[in-house]
């Protein structure tokens, strides 16, 4: 497995990555939706999630899970409350920054892969770079060391529609881990997998783990949640840690 | 992001739906292929026109004097009033009758004795300006002169078709035809002749000679003017050839040379330019709708772009260059299709193709504009999505 994927690019290395800083810092934490009637989606959530840690968020549906997810992903905005990721204040950011510090620290992994079904799988991870700095030479590289981290080195130039379920959900981690994010925010990444499939995600979540990386899941499967190191159960917008 | 990486992903939009994307181009190459047909014919044909109206037609006036009972409507020595007008050049009158259009003419047996010499020719009753009014020039020996037509002399020129055709190759033994049985000498050969080329196979003879074979009355009056003057002197001739009954002669004067330019111009023009424009605001109306389409179609595509870092203006700038680049295809197309077009009627019509270098440029611009605007409002849909909306 090359460094490069494992440090992160100079360009945003200067903000609290030491080791010993949560990469996810939420502090009182509140979600309105003006509504009628308003909706508070998420109420006084506090959460921290440290490098290295493997969260799975849990909770029946409508609780606040999708919407815990998109304030983490710097997708939505808190109505009140802290998020820092990285250490750094991301509820003051202006959205460029923001737009910005999304694409480079987090890592999407979806329910339904949303991969180009135009494009080889390779070209679709190298999508991931096209939005950062990154320079271009070199990204194809880059890509395929990607898939070769999922173990899909076999597949680079095949169309996404060729693929099983569980090659595209790889193939959507390899395109989530390049450009070396702190963080993957995964929505029911099973959700669309068999039961066999649904194990080589979670057996390649392992390993990503056992290299350090920061996971968050969002899941209402026991079976995920049961292989998450932490787990944390959402209801009504509260979140108690189990 | 880098500009290549915008291309590319607006390529890669483009050809992902390759056979969408070739129908939405067909209207802005419709429209473009019209406009650029139209302006590269009408600068061709206009070519043309103008080539030849400067040449000749813009400056020749013909007077047809309808036929009177009694009294002729315009005398012989008229046309030495139209000559004296401002503006000409010179004047002829002719009398043809229709009836004895064609005479048996005969050459002198001296000439060949071993060809067929008769021949049926137009005879014409002519005042002595004819040359100068057909733009000819004597070929060989001279027209006939005031002298001639007062003593009544039984000459001839005749067109060089008719010399060729008689067999008359040199005038120095004074060869003489044979007009309904009468001998006429030959004195000159007019050759070269532009304006009324039929005349080159006619016989022309004084008015006074003519007389005696029913040749009487002018029938037709050729003026030719300066250039530019000719709108003015076929509105001074009929007075000038008949006093009192100017108005029973039928003047056909050309358009002058500007309008007629411009009228060939613009009757091409204005229709098919409307045409053109219509078909590219169709063409535009395509793109926008089925950019459009396109966008909600990719609703997830552009909330995973967000979600990979992309900003409103990235999202906005790919569709407004997917949407361009269809109308720059449409352009480009629509210029190589008009030009091929406007070759081959050049072609047909025996036309110098004239086609303006800025014209090839500025097609494609012209094609890629109309995507450009019709991706506007898509856009903007595009770039106004919510990421959170866009993904769920
Ligand atoms: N844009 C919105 N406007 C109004 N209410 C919303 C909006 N998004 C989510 N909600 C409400 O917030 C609550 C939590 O939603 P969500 O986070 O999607 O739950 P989950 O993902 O756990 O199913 C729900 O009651 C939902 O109806
Ligand atoms: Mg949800």
């Amino acid at each position: 497995m090359p460094d490069e994927l494992l440090t992160r690019s100079g360009a945003a290395g200067d903000t609290g990555q030491e080791a010993g800083r949560p990469v996810i810092e939420l502090a009182d934490v509140c979600r309105d939706f003006p509504s009628q009637p308003p909706v508070r989606a998420l109420a006084h959530v506090s959460l921290q999630v440290g490098r290295g840690d493997y969260l799975a968020i849990v909770g029946p549906s409508g609780s606040g899970k999708s919407t815990l997810l998109n304030v983490l992903g710097l997708l939505d905005r808190p109505t009140s409350g802290h998020y820092r990721l990285d250490g750094t204040e991301t509820t003051t950011l202006r959205e460029k920054h923001r737009t910005r510090l999304r694409g480079e620290r987090i890592g999407f992994v979806f329910q339904s892969f949303h991969l180009l079904p135009h494009r080889s799988v390779v070209e679709n991870v190298m999508l991931a770079e096209i939005y950062t700095a990154q320079p271009r030479a070199g990204r194809r590289g880059r890509a395929l060391a990607a898939l070769e981290r999922v173990g899909l080195t076999h597949r680079v130039d095949f169309p996404p529609g060729r693929l099983s379920g569980g090659e595209r959900q790889r193939a959507a981690i390899a395109r989530a881990l390049l450009g070396g994010p702190s963080l993957l925010l995964c929505d029911e990444p099973t959700g669309n997998l068999d039961s066999r499939n649904t194990e080589a995600v979670l057996g390649l979540f392992d390993e990503l783990r056992a290299q350090g990386m920061t996971i968050v899941v969002i899941t209402h499967e026991q079976e995920v949640s049961e292989r998450a190191g932490r787990r944390v159960r959402i209801t009504d917008g509260t979140l108690l840690e189990e | 992001m880098d500009v290549r990486d915008l291309i590319g992903e607006a390529v890669a939009g483009m050809l992902a739906r390759p056979v969408r994307s070739a129908l939405t181009t067909l209207g802005t190459v419709l429209g473009i292929t019209t406009l650029v047909v139209t302006l590269g014919v009408a600068a061709t044909a206009g070519n043309q026109i103008v080539g030849r109206f400067d040449e000749l037609v813009a400056t020749a006036i013909t007077v047809e004097v309808p036929e009177t009972e009694h009294v002729p409507l315009v005398e012989w020595d008229a046309v030495d009033r139209v000559t004296r007008l401002r503006g000409v050049v010179s004047a002829a009158a002719l009398a043809e009758d229709k009836d004895q259009a064609n005479l048996s003419v005969r050459s002198n047996d001296l000439v060949d004795p071993a060809r067929v010499t008769t021949q049926r020719l137009t005879v014409l009753a002519a005042s002595t300006g004819l040359p100068e009014a057909v733009r000819g020039r004597m070929v060989l020996g001279r027209f006939y002169d005031a002298g001639h037509v007062r003593r009544g002399d039984r000459v001839a020129v005749i067109g060089d078709e008719a010399a060729r055709m008689l067999g008359v190759t040199r005038l120095d033994a004074a060869p003489a035809i044979f007009i309904a049985g009468r001998a006429y000498t030959v004195i000159g050969v007019l050759g070269d002749v532009r304006r009324e080329r039929n005349l080159r196979s006619a016989v022309f003879v004084p008015p006074t000679a003519g007389r005696r074979f029913g040749l009487r009355d002018v029938s037709r009056v050729l003026v030719n003017t300066d250039l530019g003057a000719a709108e003015l002197i076929a509105r001074q001739a009929p007075a000038a050839l008949s006093p009192g009954n100017g108005d029973m002669l039928q003047v056909v004067a050309p358009p002058s040379p500007t309008r007629a330019r411009d009228q060939a111009q613009e009757d091409v023009n204005a229709l098919f330019l409307i045409l053109g424009l219509v078909s590219l605001l169709v063409g535009a109306v395509g793109i926008a709708n089925v950019t459009l389409v396109t966008v909600m179609e990719r609703v997830a595509e552009i909330g995973l772009r967000r979600s990979l870092g992309a900003a409103r203006r990235h999202v906005a700038a790919q569709f407004l260059l997917e949407s361009t680049l269809i109308g720059l295809t449409g352009g480009v197309v629509g210029a190589s299709v008009g030009v091929v077009a406007v070759v081959a009627v050049s072609a047909a019509k025996e036309w110098t193709p004239l086609l303006d270098v800025r014209l090839a440029v500025a097609a494609p611009v012209a094609g890629a504009l109309v995507g450009l605007l019709a991706g506007l409002y898509p856009a903007m849909r595009a770039a106004r999505m919510e990421p959170v909306d866009a993904l769920r």
